[in-house]
């Protein structure tokens, strides 16, 4: 393991490595997300928007309801999600539990959707709280049923106390077990992260430890992905890329019920990171609900008036 | 002498039991009969409207279930509260339309009284409209009126506060959600109506009230696929045919009514039939 050069491994080089990491600005941070939500995208900027967005959509469903019925039918809205309309774009990914893996992506092969992705939500999620054996055979579980994604938690007990080495040796061990077969994703649970140094501090630990992707939030924990947060880890992944020449993604996930939030969340990764990061294997966002508006608000500028939630389907 | 400086009010909107601004930013003047500057209420855009249906339909269903006793309850707190504003309302109609004092103290006991009137509906609308069917089976067969859905409304520019209730009410007696646009040059009782819906235990988003212009309004409730109904009475009739051009598009039903009576209930109500076995 390399990690990138950064890091040996030690504990010590970890510290030093994220001790020489800038603080965040936090009134800064939150001023320039604001300022960026006022950007207004109308027109053919908004269509393309609304495309970009639904290729970017994990498509999310982690209930202890679900049922093999249900995740078929996510299945099927990810890969056409407006049947009536074939010139809307398959989704990036469904995103469910460890179990439903297998159906998931048995399913989409049977439909036609071999370039939808499927994630797993893995290691104990969401909370995090369980022995490493059991992290590691959840996400070899999930790894062999077919998951192409993996989405990880990280100890967030073990981040806030200060064993930042544990939480990199896991992620080091579950980038192992993925191997070539799986991108992995960190989450982070920045809503139990509390402040934005913390956010920034575990973005550049998991990106040195061997994540493809740092996401937000499980979507269990209030706030999730805010736009100060997301601002935050765009600038780590800015920074790491100018350190390193690799770029890594970014998902933010939970709260992010409709179009606007979107569209917010896609002026940010353009002016932040840049536009190279405008594309569905750089930046992703986790959701449910706001497929049905993205489709409402495409329906509504192909039509010219207002669609109605009877006109997609019930999640 | 007093250097106390007027508290004017902001007149705003209110949807989904809050009072927004616009989101266009933009007001509009309004004059009294004598031209003389009132206030500067705000001009909705079609994006108002559209937050409004989304909080009308998001309402739709808890509504529709309150029983009717509640929904009474709720239809006679609003008398209350408007009986208790009395002097306030009375104060804006002279001010804006000019009549006499007398006058605008009749609109407001009269739409106490219509509040009243229709409270009393809410538990009776179904038993009297609907029906026990005779058929040829050992079944009973009932007809029940049931809610709509969403309904838009336009209220007609006078009078103003009394225009506003005949337009909100009837819809919600029967269990919709409303979305309304209120009279364009006397539109200060109906934001003064939102503060009474507003501490009349009345659920956020069942009652959203809109100010601005009617030709830019309209053509995007009449479009609208979530608007189930659209009641047109502020409209001059000319206007009644593009109009319901547009709604034939999505099936919505367009009425214009001329008074009040049960009949204006029942418009945004429909039939459903059930059937159901007679036992020995």
């Amino acid at each position: 393991m390399s990690f990138y050069g950064l890091v040996d491994g030690t504990e010590a080089s970890l510290k030093k490595y994220l001790g020489s990491l800038s603080g965040v600005d936090q009134v800064g941070a939150d001023a320039r997300a604001a300022m960026l939500a006022t950007r207004s995208i109308k027109t053919t900027s908004k269509r393309w928007a609304i495309d970009t967005a639904i290729t970017m959509v994990d498509l999310t469903t982690l209930e202890g309801a679900d049922t093999p019925g249900k995740v078929k039918a996510l299945c099927t809205k990810a890969v056409r999600p407006d049947p009536t309309d074939s010139t809307v774009p398959s989704v990036g990914a469904v995103c469910v539990y460890n179990d439903m893996v297998e159906i998931a992506r048995t399913h989409l092969d049977l439909i036609g959707g071999q370039h939808v992705g499927v994630a797993a939500v893995s290691t104990a999620f969401p909370s995090g709280r369980a022995s490493m054996v059991v992290k590691i055979q959840d996400t070899k579980d999930a790894v062999e049923a077919g998951a192409s994604e993996i989405d990880m938690v990280i100890d967030r007990g073990a981040f806030l106390s200060g064993r930042y080495i544990e939480v990199f040796d896991e992620i080091v061990q579950i980038r192992e077990v993925c191997g070539t077969k799986a991108h992995l994703k960190v989450i982070f649970e920045t809503g139990e992260l509390v402040t934005y140094d913390n956010v920034r501090k575990a973005s550049f630990l998991a990106m040195a430890a061997g994540a493809d992707f740092i996401k937000t939030s499980t979507g269990k924990v209030a706030p999730a992905a805010t736009a100060p947060v997301v601002l935050v880890m765009l600038e780590a992944v800015r920074d790491f890329y100018a350190m390193t020449q690799v770029r890594i993604g970014v998902k933010p996930a939970g709260g992010i019920r409709n179009t606007k939030d979107a569209i917010k969340q896609l002026v940010l990764v353009n002016e932040t990171a840049g536009p190279e990061w405008l594309k569905p294997s750089l930046f992703r966002i986790g959701a449910s609900a706001l497929l049905n508006d993205l489709l409402m608000q495409r329906m509504k500028m192909d039509d010219g008036y207002y669609a109605s939630p009877q006109y997609v389907t019930i999640d | 002498m007093s250097n106390r400086i007027d508290v004017r009010k902001t007149y705003k909107l209110f949807i989904n039991g809050a009072f927004p601004r616009t989101e266009s930013g933009r007001t509009y003047e309004v004059k009294n009969a004598k031209g003389v500057f009132i206030a500067n209420p705000c001009l909705a855009s079609r994006k108002d409207l559209k937050d409004a249906v989304v909080a009308a339909r998001a309402a739709q269903h808890g509504w529709n279930k309150a029983t009717a006793y509640n929904k009474g309850q709720i239809l006679y707190r609003l008398a209350e509260m408007l009986e208790g504003r009395r002097a306030q309302f009375v104060d804006e109609i002279v001010t804006i339309t000019g009549v006499s004092k007398a006058k605008a103290e009749k609109e407001v006991t009269d739409s106490v009284d219509r509040l009243v009137w229709y409270a009393g509906w809410t538990d009776k609308i179904s038993s009297l409209s609907g029906a026990l069917n005779p058929v040829a089976g050992p079944y009973y067969n009932f007809t029940i009126p049931e809610s709509m859905g969403v309904i838009a409304a336009i209220a007609p520019e006078a009078p103003s506060l009394l225009g506003l209730i005949d337009s909100i009410a009837p819809i919600i007696v029967g269990g919709n959600t409303v979305v309304v646009l209120a009279s364009t040059k006397a539109p200060l009782s109906a934001m003064s109506f939102a503060e009474v819906i507003a501490t009349s235990d009345v659920p956020a988003g069942v009652i959203n009230i809109l100010t601005g212009k009617k030709d830019e309004i309209t053509p995007w409730m009449a479009s609208h696929m979530d608007i189930d109904g659209l009641d047109v009475s502020g409209l001059s009739a000319k206007k009644h045919a593009d109009v319901k051009t547009a709604g034939t598009e999505n099936l919505k039903r367009i009425y214009s009514f001329k008074s009040a009576d049960p009949g204006r209930i029942l418009a945004f109500m429909e039939n459903k039939t059930v059937w159901h076995p007679i036992g020995l």
